[in-house]
């Protein structure tokens, strides 16, 4: 019963939390509204969505979070002196293939995500199957060490929050 | 208005300055199309997320008005830079490059831009049934 | 110094869209171009907040916001286009 009713508590949670940042005030009344709304909106939109995804382990969530933020502003400074001293000859750009061992859409979707958001390197497809990720990497020595990095980094975490 | 606090936005918003040019630099100085794709996720995360930063401490510390509209901003960002840089690089693929200038995909099946799904018979029976 | 710094970081996002308009104008090829459309519309939002700043009012949050959603949907609307010759299926 609870699960027809809330088909999935994080969904809502964060639809509740929106609309308050949206209306930018914490009242009685906008709880109630933003608590309707995440109600209403999971449900109708739960036949697009049937399976649930678990998320384990909140604190590794946590971790994950916060090893990007940081991967991101290192990986930016990396990327800006690239763009600025480097010249265009020697910039060695390269295509790397992950393979993949997660299987969940979403944690493949978060996965390709971070990659994309951490610059130097941008997720350019998924093979067919969903069992690999086409990387491509503005400056990358090693092609071998950036796949094995993405393995161990993110590709490690999120197999222990998603699964 | 406090001295640091000053300084700690005038050093967000320089941040932000500084890397949303590097990445619209990166734009018109980079020869690849390819690699041109990496220069907008820098300012989209590090450029615009610096200004809303300083706007975040500018209105919150400064003026005393605490708003969350810059974190919805940021998340929104966030969010949606991957999709967007993932559908560019799959047009560019689908149009100028060829299954063959790319790696295997050590897998059975080829990449999704030029590959059909496996299993996908539904869609083929559906194709098949419009026809 | 806000006054300065905020001056400077309008002037980088300004000529940013200078950059991103050669780049529109160059382009070889169509990805570039939406890439350059995209990342104007990442600049304007930089731009809008920079001027909510300057003016010390939040009203262009809303705006800021909405050029974000706009930006996205046509972004994603035009490389669908160019992947599939069609938006909507």
């Amino acid at each position: 019963m609870l699960k027809r009713l809330i088909p999935h508590p994080l969904v809502s949670l964060m639809l509740l939390i929106v609309w308050l940042g949206l209306v930018n005030k914490v009242t009685l009344g906008n709880v109630i509204l933003g608590g309707f709304l995440g109600l209403v909106v999971p449900a109708i939109t739960a036949p697009y969505w049937p399976n649930r995804p678990k998320v384990g382990r909140p604190l590794v969530a946590a971790e994950y979070v916060l090893i990007v933020l940081w991967d991101i502003i290192v990986a930016n400074v990396q990327v800006a002196l690239i763009i600025l001293f480097k010249p265009n000859k020697a910039i060695q750009s390269k295509w790397v293939t992950v393979p993949l061992e997660l299987t969940s859409p979403e944690a493949i979707t978060v996965l390709a995500g971070t990659i994309t958001l951490t610059p130097g390197t941008v997720t350019a497809a998924l093979s067919a199957d969903g069992g690999a990720l086409l990387v491509h990497c503005l400056h990358a020595e090693d092609e071998v060490a950036v796949r094995d990095e993405i393995k161990s980094r993110y590709e490690g975490r999120l197999k222990e929050i998603f699964q | 208005m406090a001295l640091w606090l000053e300084i700690i936005v005038s050093v967000f918003l320089v941040i932000g300055g500084v890397f949303g040019i590097v990445g619209s630099f990166g734009l018109v100085k980079l020869r690849d199309s390819m690699q041109r794709l990496h220069a907008p996720t820098k300012a989209t995360t590090l450029g615009v997320g610096g200004v809303l930063i300083a706007s975040m401490i500018y209105f919150g510390a400064i003026k005393g008005t605490l708003s969350f509209h810059e974190l919805l901003i940021t998340l929104f960002l966030f969010l949606t830079a991957p999709i967007t840089a993932n559908f560019i690089a799959k047009s560019f693929m689908a149009r100028n490059m060829k299954p063959t200038d790319l790696p295997d995909t050590t897998r059975p099946y080829g990449w999704s831009v030029y590959d059909d799904p496996p299993g996908d018979t539904e869609m083929q029976e559906d194709a098949r049934l419009e026809d | 110094m806000i006054e300065y710094a905020l001056l400077f970081a309008m002037g980088c996002f300004g000529i940013g869209l200078l950059f991103n308009l050669w780049r529109i104008a160059r382009g070889p090829n169509p990805a570039d171009r939406i890439l350059s459309l995209d990342t104007m519309v990442i600049n304007v939002i930089a731009l809008l907040v920079l001027y909510g700043i300057f003016r010390e009012t939040q009203i262009y949050y809303e705006a800021a916001m909405l050029v974000a959603m706009v930006g996205f949907v046509s972004t994603v609307a035009y490389s669908r286009f160019i992947l599939r010759g069609d938006i909507i299926e």
